[in-house]
């Protein structure tokens, strides 16, 4: 029910979190199972009342941006995700993405989507090359990644994303350089390209922390990132974001907001939500979300309110991450002047942005910035002497 | 008897149990108290022997003790010894307090160094050696063979040698009888001024400090006035007493009697070991032999957490109370921060020091690696003594370095002289004595540097004799040596804490070394950071840390947000204790983990 009254209002993003796959990924730690098909009915229902719930209490007011997310939000039916989307207000010109396995959509599938308003597919395509794909225990065909981005342009969706993966194991430059060329091959509007990451309660990270494989490089990711920068930048994609590139108006709405200290709901278990200066999330299993909404209880499962000065903290971090930048606290410009000597950062005045090393650097910028803008007694001990 | 009132002098023995580490000596003093009635067993160890825990499981005595017992119409006075090289003037103490001493030594495995050191040290002392084999109920016992071992080594007519066994008791009371009539009684007036011998003290922390005594002339009064003539200052004496071993407190103690003293002393920095008491009103001469102790290993020890400084200073300072004989002052270290320069008897008294600090106090502490004290010679001829590698002077202001050298006396079975000689050989000794104490057994005597025997000497004398080899060493004075400071920089500036002396062929190992652990465990920083390790000024390795080129969180959306920003707050917190080396910065942790892998 898209609303037409949106113009001059605080942009608000839902998030729907779908905690369904058909198999697991080796490095994913996102909350997902594979054995869980029959809640999945069940599942939608209590999505359905937890919305109309908001709704009723005036929580919701229509959304600039909706986003499936996953999980695998392509394995549901659509008539399931439009059950879910029907009972979201929207704005007019809202973004609506579902991420989407290539394995899992098809025309009819994605027909069905768009008529439901979603407008933007985010594929989760890794690689082109078969054998970084089993690398990372994915299998699908990256045939059927050309096979679903034609249904979907079919569809009528256009605003397509593609995400990459970088460094896993046994992932050469060339390779890395084939699936960055097929990747544009299909002329995605956009595309994020994330550094494989190892995280500990994965089967990639038992396998890494037993020493029984080895870990991504940080040299080799650094020139893999440094060329996808190169590459997508160089096709008419600059970079808005840390791991992301978009031909201009292209960038995802619904991210943004992210980045910006923007407001969003979560619905969904595991689902993250932000209003000014509070943080909070579901409950992680989607039992015990189905317990709370059956319950009609709230399914918080925790929170946090940020001061001031953690929020001022937190604005940096993020806006860091933006080709947008942020403003340095005046503390820091000593600091800043540094890093942009260093050939880390680059700006005029107070605003700057992450060079592309800088990018590479992002963390150690942006904690050296946050030091020196919080003063404190050093510790440091001069040196040589006795 | 009454102790301490009228003692028949002619009727008194003072007597110690001298031994090698496990020839029986606790066993033996387990069987002379259940013979001479003074306590069962097992409350005798708790309260005689091997009082500390350290000491039990080392299986060593830090401490000296003494019990007074009764044998037959006899008054014995037993004095343990420290069994340690590191307490070799506590031990020469000990034996002044005696007039006679049991050389313990076991039938199958004969003399061993610590049984040559002790018998030389009794000797010096002018004692009467009563020479003992024991486990002589173990088959493998040869005590014909082993009594003329010891005949021809250390003189003594094999005939007179006893034959006992500890364990069954077999042969003690002979023991005793021996100790009795071979043993000459004290002398002393107790009409002279008084001169008595402190030859140990600790601190009690309700009763401060307690000292054993041995009288010599006079009479040691409750009550009485006291000089203590080493430390300058006077005393009353609170309470004075023996121990049987329970503390009995007594009126008085005349000559040759042994017991303690309590006299409100708060620091055993005050009742020194080899101190002399006597009455401050008339007083007496002070005894021969009194030295101060002199620190011949030295390490930084540093807090590993900062914040802990305060708590190592109070520790240091307690346990000073109880052990005079470690120096400590505060130092800085650009990698380690606060922390204190420590000064050590020996290798072992270092390792003791440290392990009570840890474990009584609750501390986590790092060692720079021990070194000893150099004598730097300028070139203008002023003498500099340098207990911290990284005070040493430039090598263009230096005439020359001297370094401690010891007499390392080693005992090994002939199947090992070649390595042995290898060993010392390799740690620039030089040899003075190659001698056949029986047909399969052989003394060795090389001067050596003492700097090369404080890291792992013992350890690998050990290994390459399959623990048959025993060690003895005695300071043996200064002497020049090719020895050059070699510094480690990070980003062209010096790390104190990785400065060593080295000798100079050693330096090119110990610099590639060092270069290569502190590039791995240095965290790559924005840009390429050289380490180097340098001799003069001159560079003789180099590695270098990548700059590095990735920290970046690849995701960051609804749900990643909170959990970015707790790194990012760990991370800020983390520079905030790193240390600053130049522009280099190095979390403590990689410094000490660099020490540590040292150590092993």
């Amino acid at each position: 029910m898209p609303s037409s009254t949106d113009a001059g209002r605080r942009d608000l993003g839902v998030y729907v979190h779908i905690p369904f796959c058909a198999i697991r990924c080796d490095y994913c730690d996102f909350a997902t199972w594979t054995d869980r098909g029959g809640l999945v009915d069940a599942y939608v229902d209590a999505c359905v009342t937890d919305l109309r719930g908001r709704v009723a209490a005036g929580e919701l007011t229509p959304a600039s941006s909706v986003f499936f997310g996953g999980g695998t939000p392509s394995l549901l039916a659509p008539d399931a995700l439009v059950r879910i989307l029907d009972e979201i207000p929207r704005r007019a010109a809202a973004e609506v993405t579902v991420e989407c396995n290539p394995d899992s959509v098809d025309g009819p599938k994605l027909r069905a989507y768009a008529r439901a308003g979603v407008n933007r597919c985010s594929f989760g395509v890794q690689s082109m090359q078969p054998h970084v794909l089993a690398a990372l225990g994915r299998t699908h065909d990256p045939a059927n990644v050309t096979r679903a981005v034609a249904a979907a342009r079919d569809a009528g969706i256009e605003n397509l994303n593609l995400d990459l993966i970088y460094g896993a194991h046994g992932e050469s430059r060339a390779d890395w350089d084939a699936t960055l060329e097929a990747a544009l091959a299909l002329d995605p509007p956009h595309v994020s390209a994330y550094a494989l990451t190892v995280e500990p309660p994965t089967p990639l990270g038992r396998r890494v922390a037993a020493g029984t494989s080895p870990g991504p490089d940080d040299d080799d990711q650094a020139a893999k990132y440094e060329r996808a920068d190169e590459v997508l930048g160089g096709s008419g994609r600059p970079w808005y974001e840390v791991s992301n590139w978009a031909r201009p108006g292209h960038e995802c709405r619904h991210h943004l907001l992210y980045w910006a200290q923007g407001d969003y709901v979560g619905i969904g278990c595991a689902a993250h939500a932000h209003r000014p200066g509070v943080r909070s999330w579901n409950v992680r299993a989607p039992e015990r979300y189905l317990e709370r909404i059956a319950a009609g209880r709230s399914p918080e499962a925790g929170r946090e309110t940020l001061d001031p000065a953690t929020r001022a903290d937190e604005a940096l971090g993020l806006a860091l991450r933006t080709r947008a930048g942020a403003s340095v606290p005046a503390a820091a410009a000593a600091e800043a002047a540094a890093l942009e000597a260093a050939g880390l950062l680059a700006g005029r005045a107070e605003r700057v942005a992450l060079t592309r090393r800088g990018r590479l650097l992002a963390t150690e910028v942006t904690v050296r910035l946050l030091a020196a803008a919080t003063p404190t007694v050093s510790t440091s001990v001069a040196v040589g002497t006795r | 008897m009454t102790p301490g009132a009228g003692l028949d002098i002619a009727r008194s023995r003072c007597f110690s149990l001298l031994s090698h580490v496990d020839h029986g000596k606790s066993t033996l003093a387990d069987r002379i108290l259940e013979l001479c009635g003074a306590v069962d067993a097992r409350s005798m160890r708790e309260q005689f022997l091997d009082s500390m825990d350290l000491e039990r499981e080392r299986g060593i005595t830090i401490k000296a003790q003494n019990v007074r017992l009764t044998w037959r119409d006899f008054v014995l006075h037993l004095i343990d010894t420290p069994g340690h090289v590191d307490f070799g003037y506590e031990v020469s103490r000990s034996l002044a307090a005696c007039e006679g001493a049991v050389l313990l030594v076991d039938a199958s495995q004969g003399i061993e160094a610590q049984t040559l050191a002790n018998c030389y040290a009794a000797l010096e002392a002018d004692l009467t050696i009563v020479a003992v084999l024991n486990k002589i109920d173990l088959p493998q016992a040869e005590p014909d063979r082993r009594a003329d071992e010891i005949e021809r080594v250390l003189g003594i007519p094999a005939p007179d040698v006893l034959r006992i066994s500890a364990k069954t008791g077999q042969g003690v009371p002979e023991l005793l009888d021996a100790v009795v009539d071979r043993i000459p009684a004290p002398t002393g007036d107790p009409d002279a001024p008084l001169q008595g011998l402190l030859f140990d003290s600790y601190y009690d922390p309700y009763r401060g400090v307690v000292s054993s005594v041995r009288v010599f002339n006079g009479t040691l009064t409750t009550g009485a006035r006291l000089r203590y003539l080493q430390a300058g200052a006077t005393h009353e004496a609170e309470e004075v007493g023996v121990r049987t071993p329970d503390p009995t407190p007594v009126a008085a103690l005349g000559p040759g009697e042994v017991g303690y003293l309590i006299a409100g002393i708060k620091d055993v920095g005050e009742a020194r070991v080899g101190e002399t008491v006597t009455g401050a009103a008339h007083p007496g001469a002070p005894l021969a032999g009194y030295r101060d102790p002199k620190p011949m290993v030295f390490c930084g020890l540093y807090p590993v957490v900062g914040d802990e400084y305060a708590d190592l200073r109070d520790a240091l300072e307690k346990l000073r109370l109880n052990d005079s004989s470690f120096t400590y002052e505060p130092e800085t270290s650009g990698a380690l921060g606060f922390g204190f320069r420590c000064g050590f008897l020996g290798l072992l008294h270092m390792e003791i020091i440290r392990e009570r600090l840890e474990r009584e106090y609750d501390l986590s502490l790092v060692a720079t690696s021990p070194n000893v004290e150099y004598r730097a010679v300028r070139v203008d001829g002023a003498v500099e003594m340098v207990d911290n590698p990284s005070a040493m002077p430039p090598p263009s202001e230096l005439e020359t370095i001297e370094e401690p050298y010891v007499t390392v006396t080693i005992l090994t079975p002939t199947d090992y002289v070649g390595p042995l000689m290898d060993l010392a050989q390799a740690r620039r000794g030089e040899q003075t004595k190659l001698e056949y104490l029986a047909e399969d057994r052989v003394e060795l005597v090389y001067a050596l540097p003492l700097a090369e025997i404080v890291v792992d000497f013992f350890d690998q004398l050990k290994s390459r004799t399959r623990g048959y080899a025993s060690l003895d060493y005695e300071p043996a004075g200064y002497r020049p040596a090719d020895l050059v400071k070699v510094e480690v920089l990070l980003n062209g500036v010096p790390v104190d804490a990785f400065s060593t002396i080295v000798h100079r062929q050693e330096a090119q190992d110990y610099a590639r070394r060092m270069t290569v652990r502190l590039r791995e465990l240095i965290p790559r920083q924005l840009f390429d950071v050289p380490i180097q390790a340098a001799v003069g000024g001159r560079i003789i390795a180099r590695e270098t840390v990548k700059a590095k080129r990735k920290d970046v969180l690849a995701k960051c959306y609804g749900g990643d947000v909170t959990r970015k920003r707790k790194l990012l707050e760990r991370q800020k917190e983390g520079k905030r204790r790193m240390k600053q080396i130049g522009r280099v910065e190095v979390p403590q942790e990689a410094f000490v983990a660099a020490l540590r892998l040292d150590e092993s």
